[in-house]
């Protein structure tokens, strides 16, 4: 038997499987004058959530469909699952499910049907009626597109979007406008999703949201990167613990018992603010609660907190994330 | 409603696109079911087309020339029903899906963007054979004499087929150019204007010798006109009639292919 010449692996297909589930260089992208995302670097990994988390206008549905395809990048590069969204449209159209911010189904198809259609596209895609009843949809599975409410047709979209079980989905504000039951099914949804082994891409303007569900976040701001990493990274380590007693308190005392670089103040009067650069714990409140004790006072409201993504936002834009 | 509680794990990705033809079968299924169950399409399709056969070969409302009423009216239907479904009806219902997403959509699916295409071309065809039956039952129950012949049957195929294609290549440049209730309005404009022109049921005969030649040059005159010559008339393969179809298909087909904008 001849001995086979070609290489064990061709190096390409090496480099495709090892490649981040989306990894986005420098993206560029105008709209006649208007620039959307200016210079915009960011990766996804594999098997994780990925959130993109920003304003409304600050370029995320346009890095989105980027991504899916939809727009060629005017400078930059994006590669999807190591390919090429535009170039290799083929290869990626099975293996990634796209949700669309609005819009995407006939007006007049029931949604039972419609996600039978779309499951007939693939190899071997979920039961339709199982999802239609995990998204509580099964009440509605007869009625045309047009006549379900806004949240029934954002799940509808949602399913349509992972019914060929892609290893990799974008959902463009899965959320948005949904009530807060129909919100927690998409969340668990996503979930679920994660724990099968997909990657999820999601764009947001919820900050519970990106806490919740993000392995990553990504936020941006005016088509550019603010910052990134996981949620624990962003919020940082930092901590704060707050209680409220009498007014006047001398605390220099305490400071002094306090790790180096904390800070503590009285704002307004009678509520106690303790910066901790190095995050609360066990140790300290003991501290504080040991100095209250000495000082014969009782800590009331006391509470030990953390960064929000929301004061991470804030504080690097100086601007509310909703306003 | 039940909880899934006890839910097994969700199902892990398993990503592959179907076989070609079951993607472009289930599309075409509903694009199908959406054009039976809307009403304004079945009056367009359907009930027009039966209602002028059957009023214009009961009633003298128009001379007809020699030989029989519905002999005259029955191949102007069936052009008139082929442009009903392959230019009107594709055109609003395909201008309508670009406006909500539906094409941006399906173009991020294994179906893909020429699947699509062949779903609605299938579409298209399953819905025209239906017409063509209807339309010959009726018209041979209103005692219908058309020339059968392989030749007849050949030409009358092709005809239904080229034009088919010339108003569907007509119908997806104005629907993926113009706005969706720009598409709706001009579609239903220029199928009134095709009926009245069109040799459906004013003979050509009956306008001025100079329009004449430039009517049968449109493919609503040229469509008539092979249909009627064949059945009516017992000519030959209609060759300059097919030429004129086919240079309307090529034509507006390539030029829908350069300009179609998907949203």
């Amino acid at each position: 038997m001849p001995l086979s010449r070609r290489p064990a692996a061709p190096p390409r297909l090496a480099c495709v499987s090892d490649a981040p589930a989306v990894e986005v260089t420098g993206l560029v992208k105008s709209y006649g004058r208007t620039t959307a995302v200016a210079g915009l670097s960011f990766r996804a990994e594999r098997g994780e959530v990925t959130a993109v988390l920003g304003p409304n206008g600050a370029g995320k549905t346009t890095t989105i469909e980027v991504c899916e395809g939809y727009r060629r990048p005017d400078g930059g590069t994006v590669r999807v699952l190591g390919l090429d969204p535009v170039g290799d449209a083929r290869e990626l159209r099975p293996r990634v499910g796209v949700m669309l911010q609005t819009g995407g189904v006939p007006t007049t198809a029931r949604a039972a049907d419609y996600l039978k259609v779309m499951a007939r596209f693939y190899a071997s895609p979920l039961d339709p009626a199982m999802l239609i009843d995990r998204l509580g949809l099964a009440g509605s599975a007869r009625t045309p597109f047009r006549r379900l409410s806004g949240g029934q047709q954002q799940r509808l979209s949602l399913a349509a979007a992972i019914i060929g079980r892609p290893e990799l989905v974008f959902l463009d504000e899965p959320t948005a406008g949904l009530d807060p039951q129909a919100r927690r099914a998409t969340w668990d949804l996503v979930e679920s999703l994660r724990e099968s082994g997909a990657t999820v891409i999601l764009t947001t303007h919820y900050l519970e949201e990106a806490e919740r569900l993000a392995d990553r976040v990504v936020i941006v701001d005016h088509g550019t990167l603010i910052a990134q990493g996981t949620p624990a990274e962003l919020t940082g380590a930092s901590g704060q613990v707050r209680f409220r007693a009498e007014h006047g308190l001398d605390t220099a005392g305490l400071l002094d018992a306090l790790p180096a670089g904390s800070a503590v103040k009285e704002s307004p009067a009678g509520q106690y603010l303790i910066d901790l650069p190095g995050g609360a714990d066990p140790q300290i409140v003991a501290t504080v609660t040991a100095w209250c004790a000495e000082q014969g006072v009782l800590a009331q409201n006391l509470r030990i907190e953390s960064r929000t993504l929301e004061d991470v936002f804030l504080e690097l834009t100086g601007r509310e994330l909703r306003s | 409603m039940t909880e899934m509680t006890d839910a097994p794990g969700w199902p892990a990705p398993h990503p592959g696109a179907a076989p070609m033809p079951r993607r472009i079968a289930a599309q075409a299924g509903l694009e199908l079911r959406t054009l039976v169950r809307n009403g304004e399409q079945l009056l367009l399709t359907l009930i027009i087309p039966v209602l002028l056969l059957v009023v214009f070969s009961s009633e003298a409302l128009i001379s007809t020339g020699k030989g029989s009423r519905i002999g005259f009216i029955a191949p102007g239907v069936l052009a008139l029903a082929i442009m009903s479904t392959s230019f009107t009806s594709l055109a609003i219902g395909t201008a309508f899906e670009r406006r909500y997403g539906v094409l941006k959509r399906l173009g991020a699916t294994p179906l893909s963007r020429s699947g699509l295409i062949w779903a609605k071309a299938a579409s298209v065809l399953v819905v025209e054979a239906g017409q063509v039956v209807v339309i010959v039952v009726i018209s041979l129950l209103l005692g219908w004499h058309p020339v059968v012949s392989v030749t007849s049957v050949i030409s009358v195929i092709a005809a239904l087929i080229i034009g088919s294609a010339a108003f569907s290549g007509l119908a997806m440049l104005m629907a993926g150019t113009l706005r969706a209730e720009a598409t709706l309005a001009a579609a239903n404009l220029v199928y009134l204007v095709l009926l009245g022109v069109g040799g459906v049921v004013f003979p050509l005969t009956k306008f001025p010798a100079a329009a004449r030649p430039v009517l049968l040059l449109l493919p609503s005159g040229a469509l008539s006109d092979a249909l009627r010559s064949v059945l009516r008339y017992g000519a030959g393969l209609p060759g300059k009639d097919l030429l004129v179809l086919a240079v309307w298909a090529v034509a507006a087909i390539a030029l829908a292919a350069r300009t179609f904008r998907w949203e």
